[in-house]
């Protein structure tokens, strides 16, 4: 009798991981080996000869200001917009679970932003909150001058940071409805049985069972705000005004597509990845301590 | 049986040497940038061309903009996939005349049989796209410039016929139309295309060093110490005056829509978007006027702006005969360059074209009056040392730090001069490390 199942088709094995590992190979490994070269040499738009600047292109990205900057508005715009996601699509979820009538029908509600491509999203919102030509500009007629996103830094961020959570929010919310209805009924059958209310319950059985999931998201959402917020910068405030929505994957695409200094957005790319790689290293170390799985 | 198939043999065998022996075209690659209506004005002109003649086949495509023109050239240049001729913007002359990937104009004209006069292409359209030695590399295709759009009936509530010539003459109308009962006086926008270059050329202002970098890659910038500092100061004043509005895509309509729709009385805007305002500024008089210029200043030359065609090395002989037959199409005086003026806003890049359109009477027509005042702003001076043009490496990133510091400088977070003087400073940094970048590397 075998100690421990064992597959023993070797060429099935390795046909069905090949096609895997080659494209993880092709869009991840290769990329960044070619990021890795281009960020200790001098590369220049249409190729040709490479000089080799050890860390220059690193030292260039550490003493510039306007980075700091775009890592400081990253950060901002991370927690900010994680910490609305999560929240929010915690709270809809605990609500829907409770299987009041109607709520197949917020469930899909609250999902369907998801769907939606960033850049039309972004489309969007920027109409929204147009100072002059949005609903949010009925504002300005009471309060003169209080909202433009335009001019003002703090308005903008505000606009990109709830682009970027009404969009996500669908997803946590999926993950948490379905982490919720995986938790035992009985369980909060007996703490409504001893006298706890709704909230009381959610707080206390319910948030506390589905940690392993909210775990999970904070990892995702937190990644996604650094990496995949670009769309909805570059349609709605191109990065300004003045550099107050500069994220760093959008000073990466500007410095590599339309300034076409590939060495630099190289180098800038490299240490955006390091900076999630060490991030996720953090929250795996000392969150998930805190998580009971069931 | 046999009868049957062999009769139907020969008679397909007759049918097909009977048809007439059709030669397959040589075709080649155009790549465009233009976007909206130009890009349907320039597909059609590759249209009537292959419907010219039936050697030749342009396969022509957009690229959803300069820049990504652009980026897609490299990107292709190094799969080794690049087009024939790629149309590219003023900002992207530095990178191509570097990249070693192009045969310059003069080249190719001699190689392949072109007779061009290349002396009658108008001076300031001839100077962005020729060396420091005066040899122009691409062969300039859509021509435009910055003009000046006002309001006349604006301008009628202060009792004024004429635009102002001078930014003080301009400021005094502002503050008069202000009074008068005028909203808004100017659209502004953070463009840098108008209110540093256009201002700088037209009054014979350097923007950088070495001859705005056409001596060599060591150009330092020094905008920072000439007249475009008060300009941006009086931009400012303005602003907070209530004479100038701010109007961005971010604010929902851009400096475009508020010219077109009457909100604001006057915009500096290029003349390629002459044709547009024709069909959108309906509803009030409006005209087109050479910018002002500072008191005192004799006017010079304004800079060209548009995009001009790059012949891509590495191409088949084929390829070039095809695309010397087009170049010599869309250049042309009558099926080139009137083509493009009649179509759109932009201006006819060459003598023999202004000659073709003066015979016909087309400036003439009322609804063209305006028009030749672009060419009469390009051609206001021979071209002094700091009106050919600019030739700064990364000069996208540049006019991006200006942008960014104009933004904080328009808000109040800074004071003009500051931030114009961190522009100057980011923008030397660029510039350096563009210069390291390509060591060794000379300017043509």
């Amino acid at each position: 009798m075998l100690r421990h199942a064992a597959f023993t088709n070797i060429w099935l094995a390795t046909a069905l991981v090949v096609p895997q590992l080659l494209l993880v190979f092709i869009f991840f490994y290769w990329p960044t080996g070619e990021a890795l070269y281009w960020a200790f040499t001098l590369e220049q738009p249409f190729g040709g000869s490479n000089q080799w600047v050890g860390w220059l292109n690193f030292s260039t990205v550490f003493k510039d200001p306007k980075y700091w900057n775009s890592v400081q508005v990253s950060i901002i715009f991370a927690v900010a917009t994680t910490a609305i996601i999560i929240s929010v699509s915690l709270f809809l979820a605990l609500l829907v679970d409770r299987r009041l009538p109607g709520h197949q029908i917020y469930s899909f509600a609250y999902f369907i932003p998801y769907a939606m491509a960033a850049p039309a999203a972004g489309l969007a919102f920027r109409f929204i909150f147009s100072p002059n030509a949005g609903f949010v500009a009925a504002i300005n007629d009471w309060f003169p001058n209080i909202w433009n996103p335009a001019t003002d830094g703090l308005d903008a961020m505000i606009l990109v940071v709830l682009c970027q959570a009404w969009k996500s929010i669908g997803y946590s919310f999926v993950f948490f409805l379905a982490a919720l209805q995986s938790i035992p009924r009985p369980l909060t059958e007996a703490g409504a049985m001893d006298g706890a209310g709704a909230l009381r319950r959610m707080w206390d059985i319910q948030v506390p069972l589905v940690m392993p999931t909210l775990f999970f998201l904070l990892i995702i959402n937190l990644t996604d705000s650094f990496v995949d917020s670009f769309g909805i910068i570059d349609i709605t405030t191109h990065g300004g005004p003045a550099r107050a929505t500069e994220l760093m994957v959008y000073k990466i695409y500007f410095d590599g597509f339309k300034a076409q200094d590939y060495s630099l957005a190289a180098a800038e790319s490299i240490v955006l990845m390091l900076l999630v790689i060490v991030l996720t290293f953090i929250q795996f170390r000392f969150v998930e301590r805190r998580v009971h799985y069931a | 049986m046999n009868r049957i198939l062999i009769a139907a043999a020969s008679l397909g065998a007759l049918a097909l040497a009977a048809a007439p022996a059709h030669a397959e075209r040589i075709k080649f690659d155009f790549w465009y940038g233009n976007t909206g209506a130009i890009a349907e004005v320039v597909q059609k002109h590759c249209d009537l061309f292959n419907q010219s003649q039936d050697k030749y086949e342009a396969v022509c495509t957009g690229q959803g903009g300069y820049d990504k023109a652009e980026q897609n050239t490299i990107a292709a240049y190094r799969a080794k996939q690049q087009p024939t001729i790629v149309q590219i913007y003023d900002a992207g002359t530095v990178n191509f005349m570097l990249s070693d990937a192009i045969i310059p104009a003069v080249q190719f004209a001699k190689d392949h049989g072109m007779t061009v006069d290349w002396d009658s292409y108008f001076g300031g359209i001839k100077n962005y796209y020729a060396t420091s030695k005066g040899e122009m590399w691409s062969f300039p295709y859509n021509s435009s410039t910055a003009m000046f759009y006002w309001n006349k009936d604006a301008w009628a509530k202060i009792g004024k016929t004429e635009a102002p010539k001078t930014w003080n003459e301009y400021a005094a109308d502002l503050k008069a139309m202000k009074a008068a009962g005028v909203s808004c006086g100017l659209a502004l926008d953070y463009d840098t295309w108008t209110a540093l270059e256009q201002f700088s050329a037209s009054n014979d202002l350097p923007i950088a060093t070495m001859n705005n970098g056409y001596d060599g890659l060591g150009a330092e910038l020094l905008f920072n110490k000439t007249a475009y500092v008060d300009h941006m100061k009086d931009y400012k004043s303005w602003l907070d005056a209530g004479f100038a509005e701010l109007h961005t895509e971010q604010t929902g309509k851009d400096i475009d829509q508020a010219f077109a729709d009457g909100s604001c009385a006057s915009i500096f805007e290029s003349i390629a978007d002459f044709r547009n305002f024709k069909q959108t500024a309906t509803g009030f008089n409006w005209g087109v006027a050479m910018l002002p210029l500072l008191d005192g200043k004799e006017r010079k030359n304004t800079l060209v702006g548009g995009a001009s065609l790059w012949v891509m090395k590495g191409k088949t002989d084929q390829e070039y005969e095809a695309a010397t037959a087009f170049l010599n199409y869309v250049t042309a005086a009558d099926t080139g360059q009137k083509y493009i003026v009649e179509n759109t806003g932009y201006i006819p890049v060459r003598a023999d074209g202004l000659e073709l359109l003066n015979k016909e009477g087309f400036y003439q027509k009322p609804e063209n009056a305006g028009r030749e005042l672009a060419i009469a702003s390009l051609t206001a001076s021979n071209g002094t040392p700091v009106t050919r043009g600019i030739r700064l490496g990364n000069y996208t990133s540049i006019r991006k730090a200006l942008k960014s510091e104009l933004e904080a400088a328009f808000a109040g977070q800074k004071d003009v001069q500051v931030a114009i003087d961190d522009a100057v400073a980011t923008g030397n940094e660029i510039l350096r490390r563009y210069e390291q970048t390509f060591q060794g590397a000379q300017l043509p």
